[in-house]
């Protein structure tokens, strides 16, 4: 299949080791990956913020990189959920039908990378080898938006080596929420503070997630805490092979 | 009523609320264990979503017709023989309840449990003419004592535990031995409202539903203080908000499934209290119904913010939330805490009363999965947002935000944005990440280290592959 990645700003910017993943993973399985280099940002931080008028430029931009694509996948389920969700209901009021027309055609060709994987092609073994203790957060935007359910619970089952580990009170939200992290910090990690408890409880070397924001937040308090737990992309789990280890331990 | 700028902002209160050790222990373990009763009783359902279904359908089919099904009510009420009140916003239903109060010379009423009433200060405005409520709901007695803030639309005490509410008893009831074993709280508080419910000769209620074919009015309550104050004093008067009406008597088949799983978790309420206009010779004698608008007709006016109005306040969003069980309820400074606090206190105070509110949620979605009307929080908090900015000045904010557009409208812009952040952070910057800075920077690395802008992005390595 020729696969359309919509990589993400973030990704690009703070998480590149993600997006190569991602595409290492998709050439493994057999696809095509194309990158439009005209792609940025889908917009989600003005419009989950309230400046949702200003990013229709953003909107269009996305549109016109992606037109043509057979599919679009990205790994992050709160940008894909953004797209899905916020899109149309932004364009409401523009009287751009044209615009309308191609969200609304373009939007179902549109995947969360775990998504694509187990729901569109049937994959759940993709060989990937990961000797690690893992557990697995559910980010709010992939449970509840997009609904992923199992999908990524399968495929870290099907990963040799990876011991995967049930996390507590795994629904409840991080904290991130966005803009939320900085402009109410203090609540935002105090709900942090109880999602590394249970993350620690779990005795896990490392946290995986379908939104490298969530794992920044994440990861960014384990760091601070000196925990010796890692926040990691699914996409790096499952683009890793025997290859990637020498002895168990990573090149 | 009048708004004014927001005093007390959502991140000021919180910054306070989850420091509070004791507050964060009685919260979080009464959300918790409220949810796990709601989750259980929920599940025992097979067409849980569909009654969900039906109560949205409803509220929204009746807030559609909504002119023509007040009139139906107006007229069946009246036919009952109960009287008619209109009120267009909170002094004019205040006033109302004064003036019935005063031509019955009455000086103290007692009080059924009201989020409605709340939310037009009736309490102060009723002292301010010299007549005195007493709150009869635990809870609310529990708040009146201590001259506290309702914390929790359906459990306003939820922020005190047992031994501050036996130190309030001993003190403000004057009694000098006291356990605080539930059921001798609750005694004391029996003996203490018995005799207001014997000799007050006027109650004030707000609604739960109000039934238009019947003209039959609902309050659902736990404790037979509800039933007390509808059947025992001679005159009656109900503050109803607009949005509150159910087309028939048999729609009330779907919402007296839906409120007391989702707000107690209980299968049936305890208390299910109807009463349509007077019966002679049998309970109140007189019974006003005050039918309130207080903008509720301007949030029926807007295409996004008008599934506000289907809340039959359950608060099952409250117990749900990630913030408010860390929060609590005070840090949203309002009589609707939580997330539908969130995005009603803004619509029905005014946005430049509570511009902070609609930004007091990680839109985790928690709240839409289990509204039993479906109201989608999230879809309603992102508009009150938009909003909010829309009536906002000059910000920094604004300015930053509109550059970020035209970095990311342009992915030379990105790219020359990523290379200057290599180099502005390097002040900031060891082994990888960020650990301090300014602006927003500032406030992630509080508590949280910040990924450094790594040398290559992933546009630069895709390009080494070409």
């Amino acid at each position: 299949m020729r696969v359309a990645l919509f990589i993400t700003c973030y990704n690009d910017t703070l998480f590149p080791q993600t997006g190569i993943a991602t595409v290492r993973l998709l050439e493994r399985l057999g696809h095509t990956v194309e990158f439009p280099e005209n792609q940025t940002c889908c917009g989600q931080m003005h419009s989950n913020t309230g400046y949702g008028d200003e990013a229709i430029p953003l909107i269009r931009r996305f549109v016109k990189a992606f037109r043509d694509a057979e599919v679009v996948v990205s790994p992050s389920s709160s940008c894909v959920s953004n797209i899905r969700t916020a899109y149309l209901r932004s364009l409401v009021d523009t009287g751009d039908e044209a615009l309308k027309r191609d969200v609304a055609d373009l939007v179902p060709r549109v995947f969360e990378l775990s998504q694509f994987l187990v729901e569109k092609l049937g994959v759940e073994d993709v060989g990937a080898y990961y000797p690690r203790r893992v557990t697995y957060h559910p980010t709010c935007n992939s449970l509840r938006a997009l609904k992923v359910g199992e999908a990524p619970l399968k495929l870290l089952r099907a990963v040799r080596g990876l011991d995967l580990i049930e996390l507590p009170d795994a629904q409840e939200c991080c904290g991130f929420g966005g803009t939320f992290a900085v402009k109410n910090e203090d609540t935002s990690v105090a709900m942090l503070s109880d999602k590394m408890r249970t993350v620690l409880g779990t005795r896990a070397e490392i946290c995986t997630a379908l939104d490298s924001s969530c794992l920044m937040h994440i990861g960014g308090g384990l760091h601070r805490l000196r925990s010796g737990v890692r926040t990691v992309h699914l996409a790096e789990i499952l683009a890793s092979t025997e290859g990637d280890f020498i002895h168990g331990e990573r090149r | 009523m009048a708004s004014a700028a927001e005093r007390h902002t959502f991140p000021e209160l919180a910054k306070r609320a989850v420091a509070d050790t004791q507050l964060r222990r009685n919260i979080g373990n009464a959300t918790q264990t409220i949810r796990a009763k709601r989750a259980a009783v929920v599940a025992e359902v097979p067409d849980w979503e569909d009654l969900r279904e039906a109560g949205r359908s409803l509220k929204e089919h009746t807030l559609r017709s909504l002119d023509r099904y007040l009139v139906q009510l107006e007229e069946a009420v009246t036919k009952a023989g109960g009287q008619v009140h209109w009120a267009r916003d909170g002094a004019e239903a205040s006033r109302i309840v004064i003036e019935i109060a005063e031509r019955h010379s009455v000086k103290e009423v007692i009080k059924v449990k009201s989020i409605t009433t709340e939310e037009i200060k009736l309490n102060e405005a009723l002292e301010a003419a010299g007549i005195r409520p007493f709150e009869t709901d635990l809870a609310e007695l529990i708040i009146q004592l201590g001259d506290d803030v309702s914390s929790h639309i359906l459990v306003p005490a939820i922020h005190r535990n047992r031994a501050e509410i036996r130190e309030l008893f001993m003190r403000k009831l004057g009694l000098t031995e006291l356990s605080d074993r539930p059921s001798d709280l609750t005694a004391a508080a029996r003996t203490y409202l018995r005799e207001k419910f014997l000799t007050v000769p006027m109650a004030v209620s707000g609604a739960n539903f109000g039934i238009c074919d019947t003209g039959t009015i609902c309050v659902v309550e736990s404790e037979g203080n509800g039933r007390m104050c509808l059947t025992l004093p001679q005159v009656l008067v109900s503050v109803m908000g607009v949005e509150k009406l159910v087309p028939t008597w048999e729609d009330m088949e779907v919402f007296l499934q839906l409120l007391p799983r989702s707000s107690t978790g209980e299968r049936m309420n305890p208390y299910n209290s109807f009463w349509t206009g007077v019966m002679p010779g049998d309970g109140p004698q007189e019974f006003h119904l005050v039918l309130l608008d207080n903008r509720r007709t301007d949030v029926l006016a807007d295409r996004t913010g008008r599934q506000t109005l289907n809340c039959i306040r359950c608060s099952a969003c409250l117990n749900i939330c990630p913030v408010y069980s860390r929060t609590g309820g005070h840090a949203y400074h309002s009589e609707y805490q939580g997330p539908i606090g969130a995005i009603l206190t803004p619509q029905l105070h005014g946005m430049e009363s509570a511009a902070s509110l609609p930004y007091a949620s990680s839109l985790c979605g928690a709240c839409y999965e289990v509204c039993p009307v479906k109201i989608n929080i999230p879809e309603v908090l992102v508009h009150l947002r938009t909003r909010a900015v829309a009536q906002s000045g000059f910000t920094l904010e604004k300015l930053a935000m509109g550059a970020a557009i035209r970095m990311f409208d342009n992915p030379r812009l990105l790219e020359t944005a990523q290379k200057i952040a290599r180099v502005a952070q390097r002040p900031f910057a060891s082994d990888g990440y960020i650990t301090g800075g300014i602006g927003p920077v500032r406030q992630w690395t509080k508590a949280r280290d910040l990924p450094a802008v790594p040398s290559q992005s992933f546009r630069d390595w895709w390009r080494t592959r070409r």
